[in-house]
């Protein structure tokens, strides 16, 4: 008896029986799709998460208000983060980053009745270069836009399509709280990610910004505030020293002792990647036990199916060892059905699994991704499963005389 | 040529012992053709399972061509069963959703005979008993006569030694049942094929050249037919009233 022979018996009990092998294989295809499914949004998510922030630039510090305390919220004094702080560190590690300051706020963004949904933000030469951007079209702002407050704008992806709907925006003219604007500049698409919408850019000079578009909202005691610092660190061994250089020159600008609460927050992205990988970590196990329980759910299946044609199967056994079947022979073909209606089961339930996967990529709720690990692994289990719930009957099947598999009630 | 020797076979079920088999001594020459008679429950199933390889006795010595069966492994008893013996069922025991020809193609999967010469063997068989043209046929499209021809085919498509059949018109009606008896008088006088076959009906049994009674596990009475009756020999008062009255008179004689 030849495997290529086991092989053709197992196939035609397979095609005989059409129904009991459908139903077999339902149960597997369902667990494998749903482990494959759920895994793929889990590391999707994760993925997308850890891209989402590496997107935001390597080696990236960011200073903003709002630190541990609630001094705002309890009604302190606001302690604003403000310009010269950002002179004072630029002076401090200017050397090993770059420093790049920004104040972001809500103005309307209109192209005649487009508008965009973007906070309109005042920003230095090096902002985009700090926070990874590039520039698809025209140019970036300049130290002399700064230097000049210029009405020009800088626009994100997104931003430049919700305005100008595929036209080309460069020298045309924006609205922003009523004044016109001059685009000089489109930046290259990040992509979505999940976390922020990177595209939604709208870029002007720093200085504009405080003098033309925002004016006393951005001061604090007469002082230009801003929303926020980003520094960029030449060396990702240097992050943790910058740190401490930056949080030194904020209490020394604010006169702050080192037992007082910084009324910042200066995190790395390594520190934020650290506690998102954590969060999206802890979503995919949560996922992937779901997703363990369905393919036990399809293994129930699988074994209800074997149990109600259990009798029959018991008979076919014994006619099979009547007629002079060795026992060993009748395990192998059994063996060889199981096997082909798991793993039938199993690439069906990956197919199945990939196809909603890349459905729910396409319809834009999130980018998933098929790991090969994850669709082994549901491939293993299907078989194993299915071999349990196969050959445990068929075992005990063709150990009994044929006799009395024969009267098998 | 089979023996036995004292065979006895006893069911348990809980405390209670079923016998159903006592001492049982029988043997059988290669060519002959006889019937196992007797009542319900006396134990007629049980011997030929044995006899088939089917069970195992309790206690005895059954042969096979010289070979003790009890003393062989899972593995020998399975090429006995191919080789030597071909085994038809009162209920059929054909596989559901399958053709006739690959019914009777099942046995031969074992034997390591190649495809081609599988169906050819097989197409062989049913000929044999003249279903030739039923062959695509799956058994729930065929008759009960049908359906024992082919499992027939089936018990002989190795070429046993042996067939044994439980019953074979059991399931049949009286037309059925005495075309199944002439297929077996035809492999036994032109073949020269032993057959032993199991009955409940005196008339079926007479178309032996041996009957074989058993009564509560024990054989009874062994004699030869004088005039075993053509297949398709009227089922008439007479043969009947005249094979009943020796029964009960032989009876008499050996409760005496
Ligand atoms: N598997 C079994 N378990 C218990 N008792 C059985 C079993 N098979 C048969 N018997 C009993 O053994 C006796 C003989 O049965 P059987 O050989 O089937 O008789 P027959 O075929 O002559 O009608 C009966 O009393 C029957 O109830
Ligand atoms: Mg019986």
């Amino acid at each position: 008896m030849n495997p290529f022979e086991n092989f053709r018996i197992a196939l035609r009990a397979i095609s005989a029986n059409k129904l009991r092998s459908g139903l077999t294989i339902l149960g597997i295809v369902i667990g494998v799709a749903a482990v494959v499914a759920l895994m793929a949004v889990g590391q999707g998510a994760t993925s997308g998460i850890t891209a989402s922030v590496e997107g935001m630039g390597t080696n990236l510090i960011t200073v903003s208000s709002g630190g541990r305390s609630f001094q705002r919220m309890a009604g302190g004094s606001a302690t604003s983060l403000l310009y010269s702080d950002y002179e004072a560190i630029l002076a401090t590690v200017g050397n090993e980053a770059a420093v790049t300051p920004y104040y972001a706020g809500m103005a309307s963004v209109k192209n005649g009745d487009r508008t965009a949904s973007a906070t309109l933000t005042g920003v230095l030469p090096n902002y985009t270069r700090v926070n990874a951007y590039s520039l698809a079209s025209g140019r970036l702002i300049t130290d002399q836009d700064n230097l000049q407050k210029s009405r020009v704008v800088v626009l994100g992806a997104t931003s430049a399509e919700d305005l100008f709907a595929g036209l080309n925006p460069l020298g045309r003219e924006i609205q922003i709280n009523g004044k016109n604007f001059s685009v000089v500049g489109v930046l290259e698409a990040k992509g979505s990610s999940g976390l922020t919408y990177q595209d939604d850019m709208v870029l002007i000079p720093l200085q504009t910004a405080y003098e033309v578009v925002f004016g006393a909202q951005a001061k604090s005691r007469g002082k230009n505030t801003v929303s926020g610092i980003a520094l960029s660190a030449a060396d990702a061994d240097q992050v943790d020293l910058i740190m401490a250089n930056v949080e030194f020159t904020l209490r020394r600008e604010h006169s702050l002792t080192l037992t007082e609460d910084l009324p910042f927050s200066v995190s790395s992205q390594s520190q934020m990647l650290a506690s998102l990988t954590n969060i999206s970590g802890t979503l995919t196990t949560l996922l992937g036990a779901i997703a363990g329980i369905s393919l036990l759910v399809g293994g129930i299946g699988i074994m209800n199916i074997t149990l109600v044609s259990v009798r029959e199967r018991t008979r076919e056994i014994g006619l099979r060892k009547a007629v002079g079947a060795p026992k060993g022979v009748i395990l192998f073909q059994f063996l060889t059905e199981t096997l082909t209606l798991s793993i039938l089961g199993g690439i069906l339930g990956v197919l199945i699994g990939w196809g909603i996967a890349w459905g729910v990529s396409s319809a834009g709720l999130i980018t998933t991704s098929v790991s090969s690990e994850v669709v082994i692994l549901s491939l293993g289990m299907a078989t194993v499963v299915g071999l349990i719930f196969g050959i445990y009957p068929a075992y005990q099947a063709a150990s009994l005389r044929p006799i009395e598999a024969l009267k098998y009630e | 040529m089979i023996e036995t020797e004292n065979i006895s076979k006893t069911y348990r079920l809980g405390d209670t012992k079923v016998r159903a088999l006592r001492k049982v001594n029988l043997r059988v020459e290669d060519g002959e053709m006889l019937a196992i008679v007797g009542p319900s429950g006396s134990g007629k199933s049980t011997l030929l399972a044995i006899l088939g390889c089917l069970d195992v006795p309790t206690k005895g010595v059954y042969r096979i061509d010289g070979q003790e069966v009890m003393r062989m492994n899972e593995r020998q008893l399975a090429a006995i069963r191919r080789k030597k013996i071909g085994f038809v069922f009162q209920q059929f025991n054909l596989l559901p959703r399958t053709s006739a020809l690959e019914n009777v193609m099942l046995p031969l999967y074992y034997s390591g005979v190649s495809h081609r010469a599988r169906q050819a063997k097989a197409m062989e068989a049913l000929e044999r008993v003249g279903l030739a043209e039923r062959a695509k046929s799956h058994p729930n499209q065929l008759s009960g006569g049908e359906q024992q021809r082919v499992a027939i085919a089936r018990a002989l498509v190795n070429e046993p030694a042996i067939l044994l059949a439980d019953e074979p018109t059991g399931n049949l009606d009286t037309h059925k049942g005495a075309e199944i008896v002439a297929i077996f008088q035809k492999l036994n006088r032109e073949e020269g094929q032993t057959v032993i076959y199991v009955t409940h009906d005196p008339f079926i049994a007479r178309h032996t050249r041996r009957i074989v009674s058993i009564q509560d596990g024990r054989i009874v009475r062994d004699e030869p037919v004088e005039h075993p009756l053509a297949a398709g020999t009227p089922r008439s008062d007479d043969i009947l009233g005249e094979s009943l009255s020796t029964t009960v008179e032989e009876d008499e004689e050996a409760g005496s």
